[in-house]
């Protein structure tokens, strides 16, 4: 779903066109990811929100490269202009570190434990600008105070399990930014965190991002964590981007019976309507095996708003006019679904 | 030799007809309950029929290389090599699981006391378990047999004393695993006694650990029979035995270098059978290990 | 780390005092009497007695041991009744071809068990790590001593290449040279190798497979790392935390394997004077050369513990 601009505007940095990622398991093989497309500027920061098992995750795989030996990924994969979808190993080795860096969900294992952290920051910087030691050690602890890690200077020489889950997540942020990459991939950076180090780490990331004007996908299943720091958001359910557009024009004037649902799942407080007790909606169903996925929309039987149509063809993206430019869903009953709103309202 | 079965997390699904049919499809299982089963079919058949007696001896035709007759073979007095096999599969048989069965017996029940005790009763058998391994197993098994005199009981003994701090250790390990389960804290909360709790709720979860481990020292325990039997120490002549087997053949290499072949690969056979077996069983009893052995 | 050095060494010199003691329990007291066991059962009762004056054993069991451990400290074992010469001597004698063989064979199956089992989890699932894990197997179940016996067969009966079975010595005095008598200890070396390379090959294997599903390794892939440099980088330091452990034990098994293998080959080691001491019932002989090798198995396993210390920067924090 490309973004409607002017025909001056700079190149993408990002360019998805119908990737596909195929997983062969035991049982058969699963299309985890059904053509999913999407252009990302540099500066931007587009958020992919949605559920375990979505695909969102083997979508950031797939650009870095990294998909499992189970996987085959098809389609176009752009980046600045360079096909990265088949590309060799050797060349995506050159990418990785470099030109797009990536933060990983579990902090707390993402570091080698026998390696002193200053040692591993320096190492993208020696592989791929061949810096030497010293060098490399004077950058990396410019990263690491960079990234707010106290008394940096004497704890280059410190081994991971002398840091916290917070200064850890910091630490890989520092080494994926160390080559300075145009291209940021944060998969669910803050997930395993405690909620009082969430903001501080989204902050950081956000900081830098602006200041060294680079690209950020923001991969979480936390909508809240999507409002504030995306501009674009795509919203992925069973493999397929089923909302596109602007965050600001996604939340408010969610399209999608399965944004709605999400939207509509957050925990509540305070009751929507006054005398009524908070109760927590959630989706009825749950999310089909990836395996058995039956053709038609995937969110199809969940949907309150099925019909006979939405079981035989995916389908199109439709634009909304009400939203801004590029607000995208892919739905048959848009119509029905803003009727049901507006009746609710 | 101290190849621990599984780490501490025992699980149990009983086995049923559905575990079968998976354990007929699991090639390691098979492989090695066949070999197994072979050496079991060798023990029993030894009790009733052998091709001749084993202990007759018959001078005129020793050193035969195998023929119609004799289907492998005679050795230096003209006993039947084939029979000598079979009745050592007997012997081979009767020390792995007497000596297993002492060291599991044992080792179970101060492993499960120490898991149930703890505190310094726990550190005790535990060091003391730690500091046996200082001593190789073959070696103390040598001197024991040294000191108290060779043969059959006495190599049965050493062995089983061996077998006690492995499963000691094992039980211990995976007892504590289990005990501090959700189940457990219930038993407790119930006022059941700490034997019942062990008998009843630890010892049924935990059986699947130790049924892997069991085939892993018996295993281990063929081994050393024929290591002590080698050596001289082991069953005493005339009782056959594959490990004296090779050491007879040793001295005759150069006119009959094949007796010194069929005792190995007996030996070779039955271990690996249980080495398999032990593998299969475990992936079998553990659903939760990953299937990446 | 200071501390932590202090520790394992009070360990190991507990453990040394335990064995004594185990050993001294074993072998002095509960034969009975040593001197009536020496002579065998058909000694006059006066020969007998003179020979337990002759070997201390009228004075209390406690003061032999004090004597014993005494003595060991100032390198004085005793003299051995069927040698008649120092059992220091002896051993030493003897210890100059055990050591060489024992680190022989060490080598050997380290290499071996490495590439083995690097190979076999580079090629995971496939054929390459089926039929690695094969041989493993075989490896395992089959008798050291049996494995040179066909080793025999093979090199010395059939292509002649080696001799059956002695050792020539290491000086040209003794009718021997070094490179004559690495050639002897060839054989026997491979033959323990085996079985503990096999072992090894397999805990290998599945230590580095542990280590690749770590999310680490994939931090380093994410780094552009390739595979090959995440390997060698960041997979081998931390496998090798288990598998040197494991060789730690192994080295008792080895060491426990001499006293086999030395007997196959007719080789004149520590294993088979231990061996031979026990036929002849040369307890006093028997009583330090277990000592020492218990001694040997203690030292290697504290090695082991400072290695697997300094390799994991974990342990030093949390060991204590």
């Amino acid at each position: 779903m490309p973004t409607d601009r002017p025909p001056t505007a700079p190149m993408p940095l990002l360019q998805v066109t119908q990737l596909r990622i195929r997983l062969h398991t035991h049982r058969g093989a699963a299309d985890a990811v059904r053509g999913i497309d999407f252009t990302l500027h540099r500066g931007e920061t587009l958020g992919l929100v949605g559920e375990s098992g979505c695909g969102k995750s083997l979508t950031a795989l797939a650009l870095m490269g990294l998909l499992p030996e189970a996987a085959q990924a098809s389609g176009s994969i752009l980046l600045d202009g360079q096909e990265l979808v088949g590309l060799d190993d050797a060349a995506l080795c050159r990418l990785r570190g470099n030109r797009i860096g990536m933060v990983f969900q579990e902090p707390m294992t993402a570091l080698n434990p026998v390696h002193r952290i200053g040692d591993q920051v320096a190492e993208p910087l020696r592989l791929h600008r061949g810096l030497g030691r010293t060098a490399a050690r004077r950058e990396a602890l410019a990263l690491l105070e960079r990234v707010g890690i106290a008394d940096a200077a004497r704890r280059l020489d410190d081994y991971p399990h002398q840091f916290s889950g917070g200064q850890r997540q910091r630490i890989t942020i520092a080494m994926a930014l160390a080559c300075g990459p145009d291209l940021l991939i944060a998969d669910e950076p803050t997930t395993a965190l405690d909620v009082t180090v969430q903001q501080q780490i989204l902050q950081l990331i956000g900081d830098l991002v602006a200041e060294r004007g680079m690209a950020l996908i923001l991969i979480s299943h936390d909508l809240g964590v999507i409002a504030q720091n995306a501009d674009r958001m795509l919203v992925m359910y069973g493999g397929s981007v089923v909302e596109s557009g602007p965050t600001e024009a996604v939340f408010s004037a969610m399209a999608h019976p399965y944004t709605r649902g999400l939207f509509a799942a957050r925990p509540q407080l305070v009751p929507r309507r006054a005398g009524e007790r908070p109760r927590l909606s959630t989706i009825a169903g749950t999310v089909p095996e990836l395996a058995h996925l039956p053709a038609g929309c995937p969110f199809a039987g969940r949907c309150g708003f099925t019909v006979a149509a939405c079981h035989s063809t995916t389908p199109p993206p439709v634009p909304l006019a009400a939203g801004g430019a590029g607000h995208l869903a892919r739905c048959i009953r848009l119509d029905a679904v803003a009727a049901a709103q507006e009746a609710s309202a | 030799m101290n190849q621990s079965a599984a780490t501490s997390t025992p699980p149990a699904p009983a086995p049923t007809a559905g575990w079968l049919r998976r354990a007929l499809r699991h090639r390691s299982f098979v492989a090695g309950a066949v070999l197994v089963l072979l050496l079991l079919a060798a023990a029993a058949l030894s009790l009733v029929w052998t091709p001749w007696s084993p202990y007759d001896m018959d001078l005129p035709a020793k050193l035969q290389p195998p023929s119609s007759q004799h289907w492998l073979g005679t050795d230096a007095f003209g006993r039947d090599v084939v029979s000598l096999l079979l009745v050592g599969a007997r012997n081979s048989l009767l020390v792995g699981v007497i000596a297993v069965g002492i060291g599991m017996g044992l080792g179970v029940a101060l492993g499960l006391l120490a898991a149930a005790r703890r505190g310094w009763v726990e550190e005790a058998i535990m060091r003391l378990a730690d500091f046996t391994f200082a001593f190789p197993a073959i070696l103390s098994a040598i001197m024991m047999t040294a000191v108290f005199g060779a043969g059959t009981i006495n190599s049965i003994i050493a062995i089983g004393i061996f077998n006690i701090p492995t499963f000691a250790r094992v039980t211990r390990a995976s007892a504590n695993a289990v005990g501090s389960r959700d189940f457990i804290l219930a038993a407790r909360a119930c006022g059941k006694g700490s034997v019942r709790i062990t008998l009843e709720h630890v010892l049924p979860n935990i059986a699947s650990v130790l049924i892997v481990q069991a085939t892993v020292q018996f295993a281990i325990a063929i081994l050393a029979e024929a290591a002590l039997s080698y050596l001289g120490l082991g069953t005493q002549p005339p009782q056959p035995s594959w490990g004296r087997m090779l050491s007879d053949a040793q001295t005759l290499m150069f006119q009959a270098p094949l007796l010194a072949v069929w005792p190995g690969v007996a030996i070779a056979l039955a271990v690996l059978g249980l080495n398999l077996l032990g593998d299969g069983l475990r992936d079998l009893l553990d659903p939760r290990l990953t299937r990446q052995r | 780390m200071g501390f932590f050095l202090f520790k394992r060494f009070l360990t190991l010199l507990a453990t040394l005092l335990g064995a004594s003691v185990v050993v001294f329990l074993v072998l002095d007291i509960l034969p009975g009497n040593a001197a009536q066991v020496l002579m065998g059962p058909d000694a006059s009762p006066d020969a007998v007695a003179a020979l337990a004056t002759q070997l201390g054993l009228d004075q209390p069991a406690a003061q032999r041991y004090w004597q014993w451990m005494s003595g060991l400290l100032v390198g004085e074992m005793g003299d051995s009744y069927t040698y008649g010469s120092p059992v220091l001597e002896l051993v030493l004698e003897r210890l100059a071809l055990t050591v060489p063989l024992a680190l022989m064979a060490m080598v050997l199956s380290t290499v071996l068990a490495l590439a083995a089992g690097l190979y076999a989890a580079a090629r995971h699932n496939r054929w390459g790590d089926v039929g690695t894990m094969g041989l493993a197997q075989l490896g395992i179940a089959i008798p050291n001593f049996w494995f040179a016996i066909l080793l025999i067969l093979l090199f010395s009966v059939k292509l002649q290449w080696f001799a059956a079975g002695g050792f020539p010595g290491w000086t040209e005095d003794s009718g021997g040279s070094p490179l004559a008598a690495l050639k002897a200890l060839l054989l026997p070396a491979v033959a323990m190798a085996v079985v503990q390379a096999a072992i090894l090959a397999r805990i290998t294997r599945s230590a580095v497979l542990d280590v690749l599903r770590e999310d680490f390794v994939r931090t380093a892939r994410a780094k552009g790392l390739s595979r090959r440099a995440a390997l060698w980088g960041h997979v081998l330091r931390n496998a090798m935390i288990p598998v040197i452990t494991v060789m730690g034990l192994q080295f008792a098994n080895l060491l426990a394997g001499t006293i086999v293998v030395e007997n196959v080959f007719y080789l004149p080691g520590l294993g088979r004077l231990i061996f031979q001491s026990i036929a002849n019932r040369d307890l006093i002989v028997v009583r330090n050369c277990v000592m020492l090798l218990a001694a040997m198995v203690v030292v290697v396993n504290f090695v082991v513990d400072l290695l697997y210390a300094v390799i994991d920067p974990r342990v030093k924090a949390s060991d204590l």
